[in-house]
């Protein structure tokens, strides 16, 4: 009665079979490389769009500015090959250096004032164009040369020129800059596969030192475990800026790979409605700065690895402050002054929170270090879209968690009508002087000043900065250990 | 017959058309400006309106409501507001990977759930039975992105025989992409595959009841032989309805299994798509999931109907 079992189980083996024989992982060429980080960039045109995952894909790579910023956030020449400015600061020259689009034509100084001149017009979707604003007028005396006049003197125009949203197109291939992109960088555009990886290759008429690497694939990998996954298996050679926070101690110890902890530009803030009572009481303010311990919250929301901070800016910028020490956690303190603003037993509030696991982890532990003192905190999350829509557009919130990403992002504390509501004449006056500042001194101190003030009002509660974990295959060296801005350039990059 | 297949067709447009007015009236009343999620937080207002004004977002609903669906005669179902590429490109690009990875997954699952069904039946309450009821119930218990997670740490992490993630486009090298599909395909195909062995099983032990089995076998074939020429062809049949109903879940599983493997398909479009509020996507994504469940099965009813010609007057 026996029924034959290989028979009927043919289809089965079959499709084993299929699986089994173990093909050889090829052997890692030492001018390939490959390099995964979390999000995929929407589109490739740095002047279009506010996504960081742009800059993380372009900037240095496919195109470049006239200047640009170093791995230690100093601004060094790119396309321009030096630059000086009139005694009064208000007429820069730049000489652009001999260099080519990836078609072959020429960069000129016509190309530098079409780029600027699109980005500050009415129709520009340029995120920043602050950065064009005070140019009163762009002449080109000569193909290699341009001239800027600006309408007054500000400090950081040249801060300005070196951000993505400065690059210089050309106006042949501009149109085409968001999804096959024509730039002057070491790195040309070869392939896009949206939802999976994206392929550079080499340009070797580049004006640079040529580059090590000769072909690179971005691959975009979200999940967290998946990013894991992924290094172990060897399918990345580095990933940027890791996801998984929880996962780093196992990564140290593979003796594959190497793991460095750096810093990015995100000021992670307990964002509060300073214009809503009873935030609006700065007792009240101070009362949650002083029951909320950030040296926790960092344990616990990014496994410590973040950079605790004690007002909103980056440690990695000269003007930087440690102002941690200031409110330190005492709750009999905290109380006696909610009694004294007249909540002697706390009140209900709302938290809402976006979608980052920073900001949902520590949300969490926020809520229960405000409810020691009577503060409850009802916790609320949002999708990103409703949350800009009723958070940051409507102002429709008591508290939130969120990551301040771009560098030196002070000015938002001196807007009128931004989401949290603070007003200061004082820091307004202060940042009005970093852009009329003649020396860096002075520019430095009213930097310094703001951060005493905004600390001082307890505009928001500041928590950490937001880490950078870099893993790479041991072996590989020159990717930028802190995001002065988000960028990995390439040519900087090489095998050992 | 003509008649039944008129009204089949007319009640599936309807259904279509009915299911894309609620489709955009939903996605039109949700919060959310996909102009501002594209500039961040950091964006002045003129930005977003120039942006706005681009994306077309300033024209009446009704106008848009109109133009999208007639996109899908054109095929021309307008511009991904996050992309800015049409999302008719977009949804072909995807589809490379979710249609192969759907019919290798419904291929290992008939292969396997088939096979052992069959064999189970064969075994009837013996211990091969046992066992492969047992498997098949933890199949069935398994979450599939779970053991998506296990296979990657087993054949990818530990043996290194398959990448982690990915997809490296059939372009290149068709040996490497089937690779990259073989284990979200087994991931996929796990719970199908013990299901479709229980069905099979019990299909198939009805089957071996009935008088033309003790017939054939009285004639002097072998058990297997009957089993295989005679009652694994009539206890497919159910079998083969059941899969027709069981498509809609094998293409929800894709988008869940697409996200473990990091795989370009349709399941992470739409996912991608919903996070960066990209609404033009996600309508025609959410269609195009609707319209294929429908159309399948419309061709389950229809099949049902040849086979059965009672069906055809009733049911229409």
């Amino acid at each position: 009665m026996m029924i034959s079992i290989h028979r009927l189980a043919g289809p089965a083996i079959l499709a084993l079979g299929l699986a089994l024989p173990a093909l050889p992982v090829a052997a890692q060429p030492r001018d390939t490389l490959t390099l995964c980080q979390t999000l995929e960039p929407p589109i490739l045109d740095p002047s279009g769009g506010a996504a960081a995952a742009i800059r993380e894909v372009t900037y240095g790579n496919i195109f470049e500015g006239l200047v640009a910023y170093d791995r230690d956030g100093k601004v060094v020449p790119a396309l321009a090959r030096e630059w000086t400015t009139s005694a009064d600061g208000l007429v820069w020259q730049f000489r652009l250096r001999p260099a080519q689009f990836h078609d072959g034509s020429a960069v000129t100084a016509a190309d530098v004032k079409f780029s600027f001149e699109r980005a500050v017009a009415p129709d520009s979707k340029n995120a920043q164009k602050w950065i064009f604003e005070p140019i009163a007028a762009i002449t080109t005396p000569a193909p290699d040369l341009v001239e800027i006049t600006l309408k007054s003197f500000t400090a950081d125009f040249l801060e300005g020129l070196a951000m993505g949203d400065a690059t210089i197109f050309s106006a042949a291939s501009v149109g085409k800059a968001a999804t096959e992109p024509v730039g002057t960088g070491p790195y040309r555009f070869v392939r896009w596969q949206r939802g999976d990886r994206l392929l550079l290759e080499r340009n070797d008429s580049w004006w640079g030192a040529k580059p090590a690497v000769k072909s690179v694939t971005f691959r975009f990998i979200s999940d967290p475990q998946a990013q894991v996954s992924a290094l172990l298996a060897g399918d990345c050679d580095a990933h940027t800026n890791l996801g998984a926070h929880e996962a780093v101690a196992q990564l140290r110890a593979d003796p594959r790979l190497a793991v460095t902890i750096g810093r990015t530009e995100g000021e992670t803030i307990v964002a509060i409605n300073n214009a809503k009572a009873p935030f609006s009481d700065l007792r009240v303010r101070q009362a949650m700065a002083m029951a909320v311990d950030r040296r926790l919250v960092n344990e616990g929301a990014v496994s410590g690895l973040g950079t605790p901070i004690g007002s909103h800016f980056s440690p990695n910028h000269p003007a930087y402050l440690d102002l941690t020490a200031e409110r330190p956690v005492d709750l009999a303190k905290a109380r006696a002054l909610l009694a004294a603003a007249g909540y002697p037993n706390g009140f209900a509030t709302t938290l809402r929170l976006p979608p980052p696991a920073y900001a949902r982890r520590s949300g969490e532990i926020v809520a229960a270090m405000l409810g020691q003192i009577g503060i409850r905190a009802t916790i609320e999350p949002l999708e990103w879209p409703q949350w800009l829509e009723r958070v940051f557009r409507n102002k429709d919130f008591d508290m939130t968690i969120v990551a301040h990403v771009e560098p030196l992002d002070v000015n938002i504390y001196t807007r009128d009508n931004y989401y949290f509501g603070y007003q200061s004449p004082v820091v307004k006056e202060a940042y009005a002087r970093t852009k009329t500042a003649r020396s860096e001194t002075e520019r430095l101190e009213a930097f310094r000043t703001i951060q005493r003030q905004i600390t001082e009002d307890q505009a928001n509660l500041f928590l950490f900065m937001l880490p950078k974990i870099t893993v790479a295959r041991k072996g590989l060296t020159g990717l930028w250990p802190n995001w002065p801005v988000p960028a990995n350039p390439l040519a900087e990059l090489r095998w050992e | 017959m003509a008649l039944f297949l008129i009204k089949r067709l007319l009640g599936l447009v309807l259904t279509l058309l009915l299911a894309a007015l609620v489709i955009f009236l939903v996605l039109e009343i949700l919060p959310g400006d996909p102009a501002a999620m594209m500039m961040g937080v950091s964006a002045t207002p003129e930005s977003v309106a120039a942006l706005r004004a681009e994306l077309g977002l300033e024209r009446p609903a009704a106008a848009r409501f109109l133009e999208w669906l007639g996109g899908f005669f054109t095929g021309r179902l307008g511009l991904s507001y996050t992309y800015r590429v049409p999302v008719d490109g977009l949804i072909a690009e995807r589809l490379a990977v979710t249609v192969p990875l759907s019919l290798l997954a419904l291929g290992l699952a008939v292969a396997f759930g088939v096979t052992l069904g069959t064999l189970a039946a064969a075994k009837a309450h013996r211990s091969a039975d046992a066992i492969i009821m047992g498997i098949t119930q933890l199949g069935l218990a398994i979450p599939n992105f779970w053991f998506g997670i296990l296979l990657v740490l087993v054949f990818a992490i530990g043996l290194g025989w398959f990448p982690a993630g990915g997809f490296p486009g059939w372009a290149a090298d068709p040996m490497l992409a089937f690779r990259a599909l073989l284990l979200p395909a087994i991931a996929l195909a796990l719970p199908q595959a013990a299901s479709l062995a229980r069905i099979t099983r019990s299909t198939m032990l009805e089957t071996l009841s009935e008088d033309y089995i003790r017939t054939a076998r009285a004639k002097g074939l072998s058990r297997s032989q009957t089993i295989r020429r005679h009652a694994l062809r009539n206890a497919l049949i159910p079998v083969l309805t059941i899969l027709g109903l069981q498509f809609s879940f094998l293409l929800a599983g894709t988008i869940v299994v697409e996200n473990v493997f990091a795989l370009p398909g349709l399941g992470r479009l739409l996912i991608q798509a919903i996070g960066g509020h990209d609404l033009i996507l996600i309508k025609s994504l959410v269609l195009f999931y609707v319209a294929t469940a429908i159309i399948v099965n419309a061709l389950v009813d229809l099949a049902y109907g040849l086979a059965d010609p009672r069906l055809r007057v009733g049911r229409a």
